[in-house]
């Protein structure tokens, strides 16, 4: 390896000189994004401040920008938090699998297939859910509205095409399942061999060692593997934009056509059709949005780190 | 309580890796059983098969017989969590359950067998483990707080407390002194002695003059040579191992000659 | 332990006197159980029954069998175990039934059309059947392409900042950051895009450019976690002995700790690029989509893959049919390209692995 080509080389100026400019470059690389980060938060403010001080009737609705998001936040929220609820349990329950029943073979080979499905573009689970998922919801959901429609969630009419609330978040779960088991299956691998192997010394059965060793020491990396995926699902457009066939109320009733539509879904549909005070009033629902999964993933990074602390420690 | 085993042709597999061949002998009930040999030699492998531990590492098998009290733990339809039940195990590091008390610790084996058991009765049993273990005075004010916030010694008298506490046959040690302090492992071999009264005790330990002062019986391990497997060299009465042993290998070995 | 002798304590002695043997299932029997449980969920469907509710029949038949079945023989706790063995592993199968079902379903609808006029057609003037996607791969290349060119550059050199330079809390702030930029809602970056560049070009605006900002707002976090986690794993005793060699730092960086880091870091870009291909929200609202071949990413509205996929199925044409075979078809090409980036990946770890002892 040669050490130097210049002349030179034993007089300190040009390294230094190199090193500056280098040191330069990766520093400003580094400020560029936090540039960029606050750029974002800058231009959506700049130009969603429009529609927050245009009158009221000249919202879509006419009643102003609050309660214009308002509708799109619940939508959000309530495909998000369902999805969550469907898909957090399966991704323990996979990551058990993987990581305490399946053959060690088998579970590398698994652990191959979910990081590739992470990566499915969501275009996909678009036309899949469409397609495939939503006529297959339409029975099912008419027996609820029809056995179960005293519960609010269920009251019906039951949608005929299966493009409701529920399919959505069916298809959010399916979509966050991959990113949620990834951080589980990762934590539950790293539990100590120490701990395991106390709870079979005492006569453990697979279940009860994997309550007892398994599922406290994985307890923040479920928090915390859920929480990114409740972001990645406050986020998702395509397949939202896609399923779900909106009316724009503000409403638990899962299974009919009459559904709150979401931030993301509803930027997707309306911004290539819009001009003017309605593009301001999207970009103000975009803020919105923006706010609300930051606030999710810094939870989520802050529950995962204090796990990392808490093994170092170990 | 106290139980006998006895140990016939076991040889133990990883995959097609012969670690230890052809071990037997008899562990006698109410007494001190150290197992001593330089590393690697598969004691603490053939401690592990006492319990059916060792088959938690895949690929890992066994052929030979143990036989606890007349039933060999190695015969068909034997579950190795009733055996674990009767052959408790002690660690070289200790190992409490972090996220719970020290109460809670002593219970879980309890509350494993016993789900319904009445709190009076639970919080004997968990006192009667701790006073056992020598450790009750120490922690009886501090019975809610985690278990992890103890000194390593007490830990490792929780962790035998705990393994007490369901009320075993046989207590197997592996090196429960080796990450630990003199004053904790002084603690620890004080305890050991007062529990041979109730139970079947083998201990693996690296340390010989911790041999001396614990067994009653001292087993010899060593590799036949460079890359080959495990086997006991020779098993005798504690004081005649060390004194006069019978094989040159032993010898070499007790008078610090390798190893 | 029959054959215990000193009974004194009775409640121990039960417990000494019980036998190590219990009632014990046959080992195939579980199995057996969850063949038959499959087996029959394949029948209902065949049957005609929704295809989700024989799959979850199945789930609940294989639990409760194997459950009444080892309550039966086996001790409770046994019986316990074997509940939560057969929750666990139906919950695994359930869920992977979707997963397959959407693969299945874009091989088998994608290749209605994937054919040759399929790759070399745009849809220029195609108004039913016909046309293709020639105009949206090279939207899809040249945007992501952009992309790769402003987010590896970035990414690595802010990873470089992180790991060689960064001390005290401007490489704090920076850490944080990125973590909070790895959660930005895609069409978020589109918005900020969009907004960025209506500031020089106006309202309206629609061009390649715009699209890889946008990706680059997605991509650049993931390249610089992944390359900083690479750089990390070059031993300091490589630094420090070409620092005794009297090479300065950025040398030390561009010819040793970069060069070990090299095979990684592909990696990570590669994975990167493979996140972002197949995005669609945030082209959506900065590219647009066009019908012709348009190569030109500073100059008007693009077709990307995703994007064309999205409309050919929302909008489609007389005779729907040939949209939505032309959707599927698209959808097929996209997760082609990002299987193969990722098995690419994948090689590029295993052949150019440094090799360690």
């Amino acid at each position: 390896m040669p050490i130097t080509t210049e002349p030179t080389g034993r007089q300190r100026t040009p390294q230094r000189l190199g090193d500056r400019v280098f040191s330069g470059a990766s520093t400003g690389a580094g400020v560029l994004i936090l540039a960029v980060l606050a750029g974002v938060a800058a231009f959506l403010l700049v130009e969603a401040w429009p529609a927050v001080t245009a009158p009221a009737e000249d919202m879509p609705g006419g009643e102003g920008v609050a309660l214009y998001v308002w509708p799109l936040l619940f939508g959000t929220l309530l495909s998000a938090l369902l999805a969550l609820a469907i898909a957090a349990p399966l991704s323990v329950a996979i990551a058990l699998f993987i990581t305490q029943y399946a053959h060690r073979r088998v579970a590398t080979t698994l652990g191959y297939v979910i990081d590739l499905l992470a990566a499915v573009p969501s275009i996909i689970f678009g036309l899949w859910g469409v397609s495939q998922l939503a006529p297959l919801t339409v029975d099912p959901t008419g027996w609820l509205a029809e056995n179960l429609g005293f519960i609010p969630l269920f009251a019906g009419p039951a949608s005929s095409t299966g493009r409701t609330m529920l399919t959505v978040a069916l298809v959010l779960a399916i979509m966050i399942l991959p990113i949620n088991t990834a951080v589980v299956r990762e934590a539950f691998r790293q539990t100590p061999r120490l701990h395991e192997e106390a709870s079979w010394a005492l006569g453990a059965t697979r279940s009860e060692m994997i309550r007892m060793s398994v599922l406290p020491f994985g307890r923040s990396a479920i928090i915390g593997g859920s929480m990114l995926g409740l972001g990645r699902a406050l986020g998702e457009t395509m397949a939202v934009a896609m399923v779900l066939s909106t009316s724009g109320g503000v409403t638990f009733n899962l299974i009919s056509n009459g559904n709150p539509s979401t931030i993301a879904a509803n930027i997707a549909l309306q911004f290539p059709e819009s001009t003017g005070i309605k593009v301001n009033a999207l970009i103000a629902s975009g803020l919105v949005l923006f706010a609300v999964t930051l606030a999710v993933n810094m939870t989520a990074r802050a529950v995962i780190n204090r796990r990392r602390e808490f093994s170092g420690a170990n | 309580m106290a139980t006998r085993i006895q140990v016939s042709g076991l040889d133990i597999h990883y995959d097609r890796f012969l670690a230890v061949q052809d071990v037997s002998m008899d562990i006698e009930p109410r007494q001190v059983t150290a197992l001593i040999g330089p590393s690697g030699c598969g004691k603490s492998t053939l401690l592990r098969s006492l319990n059916r531990m060792h088959e938690l590492v895949p690929g890992a098998r066994v052929s030979g017989k143990v036989v606890l009290d007349g039933q060999d733990l190695y015969g068909p339809d034997v579950d190795p969590v009733r055996v674990r039940r009767h052959v408790g195990m002690v660690f070289q590091r200790p190992n409490p359950f972090p996220t719970m008390s020290v109460y809670d610790n002593v219970a879980a084996g309890l509350r494993l067998n016993h789900r319904r058991m009445p709190r009076s009765e639970m919080d004997g049993r968990v006192e009667r483990s701790l006073r056992a273990a020598n450790l009750w005075t120490e922690v009886r004010d501090r019975l809610h707080r985690p278990g992890s916030g103890l000194s390593g010694g007490q830990q490792q008298r929780l962790c035998i407390a705990r393994a007490i506490a369901v009320e075993p046959d046989v207590l197997l040690m592996d090196e429960p002194c080796s990450a630990l302090d003199p004053i904790s492992t002084q603690a620890i071999e004080d305890l050991i002695l007062d529990l041979k009264s109730s139970y079947t005790i083998v201990i693996v330990t690296h340390n010989m003059q911790q041999a001396q002062r614990v067994s009653d019986t001292t087993g010899f391990f060593n590799l036949r040579a460079a890359g080959e497997p495990g086997v006991l060299v020779e098993m005798a009465d504690t004081t005649t191992l060390f004194t006069r042993p019978a094989k040159q290998a032993t010898e070499d070995y007790v008078s610090g000659r390798f190893g | 332990m029959s054959l215990s002798t000193t009974d004194t304590e009775p409640d121990e002695r039960s417990a000494a006197a019980e036998p190590l043997t219990h009632g014990t299932l046959p080992a195939s029997g579980p199995p057996l159980v969850l063949l038959g449980a499959i087996a029959t969920g394949a029948v209902l469907w065949l049957l005609g029954w929704n295809p989700a509710l024989s799959g979850i029949v199945a789930a609940v038949g294989y639990t409760a069998v194997v459950y009444v079945w080892s309550r039966a023989v086996e001790e409770a706790r046994a019986a316990r175990d074997r509940l939560i063995t057969a929750v666990v592993s139906s919950a695994f199968l359930l869920a992977m039934l979707p997963l397959v079902s959407v693969l299945a379903t874009v091989v088998s609808r994608g290749l209605a059309r994937f054919d040759g006029e399929f790759f070399t057609h745009s849809m220029r003037g195609v108004v039913a059947e016909g046309g293709g996607v020639h105009h949206a791969i090279f939207g899809t290349l040249i945007i992501t392409g952009l992309t790769t060119l402003i987010s590896v550059p970035v990414g690595l050199l802010t990873a470089v900042y992180l790991v060689e330079y960064g001390r005290g809390r401007l490489a704090r702030a920076i850490t944080f950051f990125v973590d909070v930029m790895t959660g930005i809602p895609s069409i978020v970056a589109g918005l900020f895009a969009y907004a960025l560049f209506v500031l020089f070009f106006g309202p309206g605006v629609r061009m390649g450019i715009a699209g890889a900002v946008a990706l680059s707002v997605l991509m650049i976090p993931v390249v610089v976690r992944s390359a900083e986690e690479m750089l990390k794993l070059v031993p300091n005793e490589l630094r420090e002995a070409s620092y005794a060699l009297g090479v300065p730092k950025w040398r030390t960086i561009l010819r040793i700790v970069l060069p070990t880091a090299l095979a990684g870091i592909a990696t990570g870009v590669t994975l990167a690029i493979a996140r972002v291909i197949g995005e669609t929200a945030p082209l959506l609202i900065t590219v647009g989509i066009t019908t012709s071949d348009n190569f030109n990413p500073f100059d008007g509205r693009m077709a990307t893959l995703s994007v064309f996929s999205y409309y050919e199925y929302v909008s489609p044409g007389v005779p729907p049919e040939a949209s939505l075979d032309r959707a599927w078809a698209a959808a097929l090409v996209l997760i082609l390209i990002v299987m193969a980036l990722n098995l690419v990946a994948r090689l590029i770890s295993r052949l150019f692995a440094p090799k360690s002892a």
